[in-house]
């Protein structure tokens, strides 16, 4: 049970936990596991990369500890978050990264241990498409214009693509990396940006009915510009 | 294992921890040309469908070489991202995708 929390609480990331497992069981040496993992991990590069100009204003130390929470899921669920209210958000990322995630993460760690002997095939509940299906419906609700479809579009080709050939873990980060940089291309007038960042209407967009009504009076203004 | 996946554990943080953290405290990061910001904005979209598309369409096998998948989670997947783009609704998509997961596997649709 201690090697299960220690997993989850130290390294506390999903996809390469359960790699590792499946790695130590098929007797990968340890410098191999974690340069896998170290590779698996990279994309969470990208995130903090991303994420870093919504939370610029925080203390160096408090962004040092944010960055161990940071997984696909609370990068989602956070700049959802911020691209909705048009800033950052340190309660709103703890939210998410901590209330969401890392506690019902390690719960879910303990009882499975527990009881996850007694479920038979877990696969046949379809439990595992959940994550494809949160990250495809997260991403989808960060698109507000083709730059963002063609980004999600060329991203998707490349990585599968990439993933044949060399591995999903490199094939994440290629289109992770390149996937963007063909949205880019894509100019500012074929854009169709329907909710710019931090206006009202982006507000409108992501909030969830009801939610905007109460913002309305301090919620972002209109044209408000996204943090630079 | 018995607390050996513990010192595991500590080493595959030391080396998760930098790709998390090097973004968020590296001086000047806040202070990118439009360009970059742009493009960092597209970072997400871009890397999470990635991720739910390898995840579904590419598996590992035995021998570590990854191959192509078809199967039912295509059709979860599809299907959720669609209530989402109609609806707006994550919750009900997951639902969605677990449950023709689930009914398409007990069909014997596995892929």
């Amino acid at each position: 049970m201690i090697d299960a929390v220690a997993m989850s609480v130290i390294a506390f990331a999903g996809a390469a936990e359960l790699a590792a497992v499946g790695y130590v069981v098929a007797g990968l040496s340890w410098p191999a596991i974690l340069v896998l993992t170290a590779l698996l991990n990279a994309r969470h590069l990208l995130y903090s990369a991303t994420i870093r100009p919504w939370l610029a204003d925080l203390p160096l130390r408090r962004r040092a500890f944010m960055a161990h929470f940071l997984t696909d899921e609370a990068f989602a669920l956070s700049m959802a978050h911020f691209r909705r209210i048009g800033r950052g958000d340190e309660r709103g990322y703890w939210m998410a990264a901590l209330v969401m995630l890392f506690i019902p993460w390690n719960l879910a760690t303990l009882a499975g241990v527990v009881l996850g002997g007694q479920i038979p095939d877990p696969s046949r509940f379809g439990i595992d498409v959940i994550f494809p299906a949160a990250m495809i419906g997260l991403a989808a609700g960060m698109m507000t214009g083709r730059r963002e479809l063609t980004a999600a579009v060329v991203g998707t080709a490349i990585g599968v693509m990439v993933a044949l050939l060399a591995g999903p873990a490199i094939g994440i980060v290629a289109g992770g990396l390149l996937g963007p940089l063909v949205g880019l291309a894509v100019p500012t007038r074929l854009a169709h940006e329907t909710a710019p960042l931090g206006s009202v209407v982006s507000a409108e967009h992501y909030s969830t009915p009801g939610e905007f009504d109460e913002r309305d009076e301090d919620g972002p203004g209109d044209g408000a510009e996204p943090p630079r | 294992m018995n607390g050996n996946l513990v010192v595991l554990a500590i080493l595959m943080f030391a080396v998760t921890y930098p790709s998390r953290a090097l973004g968020l405290v590296t001086p000047g990061m806040d202070r990118l040309p439009k360009i970059a910001i742009d493009y960092l904005q597209l970072v997400g979209p871009a890397v999470l469908s990635a991720l739910a598309a390898v995840t579904v369409m590419v598996v590992v096998g035995d021998d570590g070489q990854p191959s192509f998948h078809v199967g039912i989670e295509w059709v979860g997947v599809f299907v959720c991202l669609a209530i989402v783009g109609r609806w707006r609704n994550l919750l009900l998509g997951l639902v969605a995708a677990v449950v023709i997961v689930a009914v398409g596997r007990a069909a014997g649709l596995s892929g």
